[in-house]
């Protein structure tokens, strides 16, 4: 039943099958992911402009009492919201519809391995959120922001906070449906907005401390603020409870997480 | 090149629940050639490609492509492999080419993306979302996706779903191409005319299990002509057989609709229409010809498969 065809030269389809490196398809995927992520209005909107609407905002507007300089006390826990709206929500929402559409699915049919897959979105995570950081410090800066404390102290912080939120926000991403994701999301953001200290400084003692304090957003607001306003090493209760969100959240989605 | 065959199953079978998706299917595909899967909607045909992708674990048998255990060895086999989705996995809010060019980078030495798109026809939405491409257009981007890594197997479920005819003809060509190459090829379809055109072999499938399988010539049997009618159900069927000569066979394949297979002459014709004539009925369809699959079909499963 085969018929002559004229319209290909004979040899075009060849098998010749060759798995690219692992660096050229991460990296494609990678690049892929940071494209859509900035052509995303709601995105953006999450990564950078309530990031810089609150920086600025909290800072010049004073109808809210917060210790001076303002920007100081501002700074680390909108370094804390910038980090929470990328590794978590953006990453649940976006892992999500990859997902719903078979994004995952098509990459895994190309070859891409699971491991890979994963290290494509958490290296995406990471340049927004290097990127997110350089320009709201350069805000900040701007502002007469004062950073104290040591680089390497804030680095550790910067990298349990994502690697807690990360793994949070493929638990959430990789278990639920899109919808469900989409509202939980941003649920789970606003709240912690209001009781992780990221617009408020969690104050010593009381309920409601202790309770934001036990969440990754209100160690990671407090740990940056030992650093970055107070020039001290972060605090340990900081460090193990970013910790623990952080093995939570991964065991759980090696455990659970489904591709489709 | 070692001679394992592109793909064999054997047994194969997949239960969700207590439903078997897919029940003691065998067949094996020689390198080179096309399979096509042919089956009504929810046939199982999705779930048997899905195993033989490593997307589903079988629940009993053996699949192994290219002589791999598709399931197990997953990260092994899938570069060899151009995989079609049914649900497409483009993403919504990429655009076609920067969608085509990730999958082209899984590959070391892909074929030229833009090559591939203007071959398929989507060079003018080269630059559109996704979201806002025709059904066609997914489909063949689909295509491109599955074409790109130049793979030793393709897997293409229902490649042709949603094409227009002229679509539908380009396709054709190029996996007729692509065959003549040496790519495997397994198709699945439920477009009687796609399998019998396209295909070295076609397996129909039914509720999970294999109906039939062979060349298409096999499946369709000998040139002999046959005639068919529709008629009032549960005719006397003696008389007509005594009217013919010896050798014709005439039966009820369903309520109403009659086949008489044999040397369908002139003569024999006017045989028919003459005990029509006699027992005084009326037939509201009577045609003369060569089997199809759509026949083969029916008659094995008494249901249009397009159902």
């Amino acid at each position: 039943m085969t018929e002559p065809t004229t319209r290909y030269a004979p040899g075009t389809f060849t098998p010749a099958p060759r798995r690219a490196s692992a660096w050229r398809m991460a990296s494609a995927q990678t690049r892929f992911e940071l494209r859509l992520l900035l052509r995303n209005g709601e995105q953006l909107l999450l990564a950078l402009v309530i990031p810089i609407a609150a920086l600025i905002g909290l800072t010049k507007i004073s109808v809210i009492d917060l210790d001076e300089p303002r920007i100081d006390t501002v700074t680390p826990g909108i370094f804390t919201l910038a980090i929470m709206s990328t590794a978590f929500t953006s990453l649940a929402i976006a892992t999500a519809f990859d997902r719903r559409y078979g994004a995952a699915k098509r990459l895994a049919a190309a070859g891409v391995p699971r491991w890979l897959l994963i290290t494509g979105k958490i290296a995406g995570v990471f340049i927004v959120i290097v990127g997110q950081l350089l320009i709201l410090s350069g805000i900040a800066l701007l502002l007469g922001w004062d950073p104290a404390g040591s680089f390497a102290w804030a680095l550790l912080m910067v990298l349990l906070g994502a690697a807690a939120f990360g793994g949070l926000g493929l638990l959430v991403g990789g278990t639920l449906r899109a919808e469900a994701v989409l509202a939980l999301a941003n649920i789970v953001w606003l709240v912690l907005v209001g009781i992780g200290g990221v617009i408020v400084p969690l104050s010593s003692g009381g309920l409601m401390s202790a309770i934001g304090q036990a969440t990754p957003a209100g160690a990671l607001s407090h740990g940056l603020r030992d650093v970055l306003q107070f020039g001290t090493a972060p605090s340990l209760t900081s460090v193990l409870v970013l910790l623990a969100w952080s093995i939570l959240g991964w065991l759980s989605s090696i455990r659970w997480f489904r591709w489709q | 090149m070692t001679e394992e065959p592109a793909l064999e199953l054997l047994g194969l079978g997949r239960t969700f629940g207590s439903l078997a998706a897919v029940d003691d299917l065998s067949f094996t595909v020689p390198r080179g050639s096309l399979l096509a899967l042919l089956g009504p909607n929810g046939a199982g045909k999705t779930t048997t490609v899905q195993m033989c992708e490593g997307f589903l674990r079988p629940t009993s048998g053996t699949v192994r492509v290219l002589g791999i255990d598709p399931w197990t060895h997953a990260d092994q086999l899938r570069p060899r492999l151009g995989v079609m989705l049914q649900a497409g996995g483009a993403h919504a809010s990429a655009r076609t080419r920067e969608m085509l060019d990730l999958i082209g980078h899984c590959s070391a030495d892909p074929l030229d993306a833009g090559w591939l798109l203007e071959e398929l026809g989507l060079t003018s939405v080269a630059r559109t979302p996704v979201r806002r491409l025709s059904g066609g257009q997914v489909q063949r981007l689909s295509l491109a996706m599955a074409l790109i890594g130049r793979p030793e197997v393709l897997f293409l479920d229902e490649p042709t779903a949603g094409l227009d005819p002229a679509a539908r003809h380009l396709v054709w060509d190029l996996l007729r191409a692509a065959r003549a190459d040496g790519v495997t090829i397994v198709l699945t379809t439920h477009l009687m005319d796609e399998a019998e055109l396209l295909a070295d072999q076609v397996v129909i499938i039914d509720h999970g299990r294999a109906v039939a399988s062979g060349t298409t010539s096999e499946l369709l049997g000998d040139e002999r002509a046959h005639l068919r009618f529709a008629a009032t159900a549960g005719l006397d069927l003696t008389l007509l057989l005594q009217a013919l000569p010896s050798g014709y066979t005439a039966v009820e394949v369903r309520a109403g609709h009659y086949r008489v297979d044999g040397d369908i002459t002139p003569a024999a014709m006017a045989t028919v229409t003459s005990w029509f004539a006699r027992v005084g009925v009326l037939a509201t369809d009577l045609q003369v010809g060569r089997r199809s699959l759509d026949d083969v079909y029916l008659d094995l499963t008494g249901r249009e498969i397009r159902a």
